[in-house]
């Protein structure tokens, strides 16, 4: 909940001392709401002023980090129950769960397997950042052991599951896993786990069959200090954790409620379903049986989608793309860098079946009639992209299409682009496949 | 503690779709869609409404499926089935989707451009060899649409079929055949909650009411735009919800005709072998898809391939389950 300067003002001691710099508590105070300055400042806050404060700045969802480094990962921290509403900040991960009681020869490979999981995704890459040790086998000795082998192979982060705080304690000692997260801690058994989590640094997964239950062992743990936690419901099936994420979600956000302001851990076994579900719907960490590398091409595009930001349009980067395997009798389209006109024109330009260039320019992230109206698609700009990214040297017929939607800057573009052809195009990209299918039968005819 | 649950004002209009004897169809019974009172599967915080679970439907041609990748045509028993418009039908019953979607292809002026005779014709085949409630869609010209719809929709009389699918250039039209045959309507408006509302006015200007009609807000694949469709959705039921009945009408997504378009679909594992095997990464992609669009509160998803049906609809069994 966001306090304002006002609200801030009235819990100060109100002298104007100046001791904290500024030269009235008021003007302090709006300092304090846009987060310019600290509470520690003022040398006569009351004690009681200080925790009311402190309590009202804590954000009503706590951002849990995870792994240092290059390993780090942040979860929860988010502000709003739909992605409209502003954005979802920490992008969900997906976990794979291996037991202990796996032959090291099959735990190695399975390793090998995540280890070598990039998927490349409008250009960032994408991995497997987490992978989850189940201590099946219950013996300490093999949860160790396996702890081990993973730690010395794998680059992400390991999580330890265990029911005995022991086991999880003696990997814990042994191998320095650094911000871990352990799982998972019950009614029973919440003070010795987060006992051990306390020591080692690490977060806490507090499984629950409802909100109420993992309210109550959350504040009970909360109580103690510790405050590095993620919910993990524990349901018959997806409408179960479905309702969990959803009201856990809203207990904190709109009821201010402390104790369910957690990131949330989903596990969704091998059904790639409920994994999609619980991405859409407040999972934060999705724990998956398996690393089936075309569930986790959906997936991983799932979580990016639902975590971009939807106050900016997504931009594709302005570069010369090449749609199929191109070569120099190919055609050569042009367009602009807003995502959404990137992604109906490239699939329509693979469903024709014809290779192609495909220029998209710096364009600020608008549609083609936006960008033209703006003149942020205009003969200057395309000349610009067609010298920077060398589409001469790359065909050997100098010949462009432009949007249906951009036709009046054809005369403009030739003069601006001298020994160039400018053709027009279809006005939707729907009508690219039988356009190129002619266009290319046009080109062979006149040869 | 106290459990936030959400007190909504409003309802989701009921969709009805197909028509037995007793309704004056020759359909098998009717689909019901909409009713609800809540976000998606959240009925547990308004039990007395009357809520009709997301329908399924598979989708079938009027021509031979020319771009769809192997893979796709192997599901369905090969060449073979598809070439064979009742044959696929029969294939669509077996697969056991709640409806049957057809596109007529045939009638594209860039494709075969055939003409209304050929297309109500086609229906007329159709009504005969399933009793599964329908969804009709044109060619996706609009133009086109408007000159062979109003001879199919004549055809759909008494039949209860949503058709579709309309936009600003041609609703006027479809709308009118509907109000006369009685079918319901796919209204289409690009992404925008604001021209979908505006749709959604001019048609029940015209007399056709919001329980005719289920929205479209354009689908786009994962990866290819659906956080921009999935956030209208989103939007458009929880004004809805609210109160606004101009946008109460259900919603209807195209996920398999997207879907089968992308790469990732299309790719075979030789091309792609870093995205592994080519017909589990599309089945795949069309659940991810689908189960999005249920998330952002779909009522009828339309579906290419028969294994994402069947695991879309077990999930849908399990997310609504009575307590």
């Amino acid at each position: 909940m966001a306090v304002t300067g006002l609200d801030i003002y009235k819990l100060l001691p109100k002298t104007n001392c100046k001791k904290c710099g500024f030269t009235t508590c008021l003007s302090f105070a709006m300092a304090l709401a846009q987060k310019k300055t600290s509470l520690d400042k003022c040398p006569d806050i009351t004690a009681s002023a200080k925790a009311a404060l402190d309590s009202a700045a804590c954000p009503p969802m706590a951002t849990i980090t995870v792994g240092a480094g290059d390993r780090k990962l942040e979860f929860g921290g988010e502000t709003v129950l739909f992605r409209h509403d502003k954005t979802f900040f920490h992008m969900a991960e997906l976990a794979i769960l291996l037991s202990d009681n796996t032959s090291e020869t099959e735990l190695e490979q399975k390793i090998a397997e995540i280890e070598k999981t990039g998927i490349e995704r409008v250009g960032r890459q994408f991995r497997i950042n987490i992978v989850i040790l189940d201590n099946e086998s219950k013996a300490a000795g093999v949860f160790l052991k396996a702890a081990k082998l993973i730690k010395s192979k794998y680059s992400g982060n390991l999580f330890l599951k265990s029911a005995s705080p022991a086991n999880l304690e003696s990997v814990l000692a042994g191998e320095k896993l650094e911000k871990t997260v352990i799982l998972s801690a019950g009614e029973n058994n919440y003070a010795e786990f987060a006992g051990v989590a306390q020591k080692y640094g690490a977060a806490l997964a507090v499984a629950a069959e409802s909100v109420e239950k993992a309210s109550e062992i959350t504040t009970k743990i909360m109580a103690s200090g510790f405050n590095n936690i993620f919910l993990f419901p524990q349901g018959r099936d997806m409408r179960d954790i479905l309702h969990f994420n959803t009201l856990a979600r809203r207990a904190c956000l709109k009821k201010n409620n402390r104790s369910l302001g957690f990131p949330v851990m989903n596990y969704t076994g091998s059904d790639i379903s409920d994994a999609a579900t619980a991405i859409c719907k407040y999972g934060s960490i999705i724990v998956l049986d398996s690393m089936q590398i075309e569930q986790v091409l959906s997936l991983v595009t799932l979580a990016l989608n639902i975590y971009t930001d939807p106050q900016k349009p997504i931009m594709m980067e302005p570069k010369l793309y090449e749609v199929g395997k191109p070569g120099p009798e190919s055609p050569v389209l042009v367009t602009t860098n807003f995502s959404l006109t990137y992604f109906m024109v490239q699939p329509e330009i693979e469903n024709s079946r014809i290779p192609a260039w495909l220029i998209i320019t710096d364009s600020d992230g608008m549609s083609v009639l936006t960008a033209w109206a703006a003149d942020k698609f205009n003969p200057e700009i395309i000349k610009k992209a067609v010298e920077k990214y060398e589409v001469a040297g790359k065909v050997t017929k100098k010949k462009i299409i432009i949007p249906g939607y951009a036709a009046v800057m054809k005369g403009k573009l030739e003069e601006e682009l001298p020994g160039w052809e400018i053709v027009v195009g279809p006005r939707e990209a729907a009508g690219i496949p039988k356009y190129l299918k002619a266009y290319m039968a046009g080109q062979s005819a006149s040869l | 503690m106290e459990i936030p649950r959400e007190k909504w004002s409003s309802k989701i209009a009921v969709c009805e779709i197909g028509a037995a004897a007793e309704k004056g169809g020759t359909r098998a019974g009717t689909v019901k869609i909409g009713g609800h009172g809540t976000l998606p599967f959240l009925d547990f915080e308004n039990e007395a409404v009357e809520v009709h679970k997301p329908a399924m439907a598979l989708e079938i041609f009027d021509v031979y499926p020319e771009n769809w990748p192997e893979v796709l045509i192997q599901a369905w028993g090969g060449k073979e089935t598809l070439s064979d418009p009742v044959k696929w039908v029969k294939q669509a019953e077996e697969f056991g989707p709640e409806l049957l979607c057809v596109r007529l292809v045939s009638p594209d002026p860039d494709g075969h451009n055939s003409g209304a005779s050929a297309a109500s014709a086609f229906i007329r085949e159709i009504l005969k060899n399933t009793r599964l409630p329908l969804i009709i869609t044109g060619c996706g010209n609009n133009q086109k649409d408007m000159e062979i719809m109003p001879e199919v929709i004549e055809v759909l009389k008494g039949e209860n079929a949503l058709v579709g699918i309309a936009v600003k250039e041609n609703f006027k039209t479809l709308a009118a055949c509907c109000i006369s045959s009685g079918c319901s309507l796919i209204a289409e408006s690009p992404i925008d909650i604001n021209l979908a509302k505006q749709l959604n006015i001019l048609l029940t200007d015209m007399r056709l009411p919001i329980e005719k009609i289920v929205m479209h807000h354009s689908t786009g694949a994962l990866g290819y735009g659906i956080e921009y469709t999935y956030s209208v959705m989103e939007r458009v039921r929880l004004a809805a919800l609210s109160g606004d009945k101009m946008m109460s009408a259900p919603m209807i997504n195209f996920v398999g005709q997207e879907v089968w378009k992308s790469k990732e679909a299309k790719a075979t594992y030789e091309e792609m072998p870093k995205w592994g095997e080519q017909a589990k990464r599309a089945v795949d992609m069309e659940v991810v898809t689908g189960i999005t669009y249920l998330q952002a509160g779909s009522d009828i998803l339309v579906l290419n391939h028969p294994e994402a049906l069947k695991i879309i609809q077990r999930k849908i069994n399990e997310l609504v389950r009575d307590i």
